[in-house]
């Protein structure tokens, strides 16, 4: 467990001393520079935009680091060489990937933590300077709804951190690995289209091959709720739970496959 | 300085070759349901941008110095918007008013206001202000049968406001008169929830003022030419009979227009009331 802990934290060291935490100045400039902006040009709509907006960045940014930082987490210490001297120390395999696992994804908490703060902050000032009338009749500009859609997007980021290093454990290629685990981001956005695939297609095997990978591809279209909250729509408990025991599920499958995988590499 | 020189560069082509600027609008995605994939997760925020390239679209068309507006863009563009967020409230609603409104204003396509409203009705059947707004496109065609029925459709909407039941009964009786279009226009100004709304009530409301106040300017001027045996030539000719105080100004603050050869009162085509509405339309 400790040693876990130890390359969790020397993960999140790295990311920051990688910059990674820049995204959220990037992140709050869009967004206030943003709020400036759309007054003049959405007929009233500038506190449902800047909600969509932030929400859409938040979930784009933490999808970059997920991806493009997730990959490299083992294939770059087998570039680098330094999976050895990782390995000569007390450290288990499976608290190597775990560890790694927990690193990247404590940054990208850390990152929606801080993106949160920001987008309430900015939120709350146009709350107080926009005339009354803005949105009247619509939910409140700081609505803690909101709060569970940056839930799931973190649910979401997790959930890709898992498949990028899933990738990264047996792949040595970087490119390849962004490449599947943006493929199956994309993918898993339509799980309805594979899910009502008897629609369109008479034959039955397709239809099969169909409902049968919509099961298997992670469902990545579930933890889309932004619109809902950004509109005021409930969104039920038992679906907040349902979804993130989802994703914790196939985390896990993804680590023990992962780990599974990287047992058996030989590094010679 | 490098940068510096880069701006400068910049400027100076914007300058001296500036490129001719498109002809017309493109829509280079025309399906709504092949943008709604395309934008993967993120279709909230494409719907943004869509109704931001709406409000342009229409603005820039509108305020145009062309005399023959086209608006053709303005229902794909909005189908677009409301494809890719089904609850967009106001892109419904505002799109609905502008599409119904006739030309040069909007693109007086009634019938695409309604399809829209009624897209809007299959995604938010519990909200009561889209089966009101068919209502006021019909209320503006002068079909006031549909209207009323349309209100009183809305009126059954669990938690819809309790004027929708009088406003279908007024509509029914005094259907084209001034009075129900002041009724339905003073309903969207205490009750509209959106500004431009409220302020495009207040517009109207202005002009029937406008309307009640030409009225009876009419009647002075008629009984100017009773006494005199021609119309009054100017306001000051008035102002010296003792009919008037001073020249009349409309709502806008702008002095209405006296025509000397037949006596008739407009509004100034500098007024932001003109064109006023025609009795029957609002």
């Amino acid at each position: 467990m400790r040693s876990t802990l130890l390359v969790a934290i020397h993960v999140f060291r790295d990311s920051v001393r990688d910059k990674v935490l820049y995204s959220i100045v990037a992140f709050a400039i869009i967004l206030m520079a943003s709020s400036f902006l759309m007054g003049q040009l959405t007929a009233g709509q500038d506190v449902k935009i800047i909600k969509d907006l932030g929400l859409a960045a938040m979930s784009l940014f933490g999808l970059f680091i997920a991806i493009f930082i997730g990959v490299g987490l083992v294939s770059r210490e087998i570039e680098r060489r330094s999976i050895y001297a990782v390995l000569a120390k007390p450290v288990l395999r499976h608290e190597f990937i775990v560890g790694k696992y927990l690193g990247l994804v404590g940054t990208l908490f850390v990152n929606l933590a801080v993106m949160a703060i920001a987008y309430y902050g900015v939120l709350e000032y146009m709350a107080l300077t926009l005339p009354a009338g803005a949105f009247t009749g619509g939910p409140p500009a700081t609505d803690p709804r909101l709060l569970l859609a940056v839930g799931l997007i973190g649910a979401e980021l997790a959930l890709v951190t898992a498949i990028a290093l899933f990738w990264s454990s047996f792949s040595s290629s970087a490119l390849l690995s962004a490449a599947f685990t943006a493929g199956l981001w994309v993918a898993g956005q339509f799980g309805a289209d594979l899910r009502n695939f008897d629609q369109v297609v008479a034959s039955p095997v397709a239809v099969w091959l169909a409902r049968g990978l919509y099961y298997v591809l992670p469902n990545f279209a579930a933890f889309d709720i932004k619109a809902q909250v950004v509109h005021g729509a409930t969104v039920s408990g038992d679906y907040m739970a349902a979804t993130l025991a989802y994703a914790m599920a196939y985390i896990a499958m993804l680590i023990v496959a992962a780990v599974l995988v990287f047992s058996r590499r030989d590094f010679k | 300085m490098l940068a510096g020189t880069v701006v400068w560069l910049q400027m100076y082509r914007e300058r001296h070759f500036r490129a001719a600027e498109a002809a017309q609008q493109i829509l280079y995605v025309q399906s709504p349901a092949v943008m709604k994939r395309l934008a993967l997760s993120f279709d909230a925020v494409v719907a943004d941008l869509y109704w931001i390239r709406t409000i342009q679209y229409y603005g820039g068309t509108r305020l145009s110095r062309d005399p023959d507006k086209h608006y053709d863009l303005l229902y794909p563009m909005l189908d677009l918007t409301t494809t890719l967020d089904p609850r967009f409230s106001i892109a419904y609603r505002f799109g609905a008013f502008f599409l119904s409104e006739r030309a040069p204003g909007g693109a007086g396509r009634p019938d695409l206001a309604i399809a829209l409203l009624k897209k809007a009705m299959a995604t938010s059947p519990e909200s009561w202000e889209y089966p009101y707004d068919i209502g006021f496109v019909y209320y503006r065609y002068a079909q006031y049968e549909q209207a009323a029925d349309w209100f009183r459709r809305a009126a059954k909407v669990p938690g819809a406001t309790n004027w929708l039941e009088p406003l279908a009964a007024v509509t029914l009786a005094a259907g084209g008169k001034l009075e129900a279009s002041r009724v339905l226009w003073q309903n969207l100004l205490a009750n509209g929830d959106q500004q431009w709304l409220r302020r495009t009530a207040e517009h109207r409301l202005q002009q029937l003022d406008a309307i009640d106040e030409i009225q009876r300017l009419q009647s002075l001027t008629a009984a100017y030419e009773a006494r005199h045996g021609a119309p009054p030539p100017t306001w000051e000719h008035l102002i010296a009979d003792g009919a008037l105080r001073t020249v009349p100004r409309d709502p806008a603050g702008q002095p209405y227009v006296l025509n000397p050869w037949w006596g008739l009162v407009t509004v100034s085509q500098d007024s932001p009331l003109w064109p006023l509405p025609t009795e029957r339309a609002p």
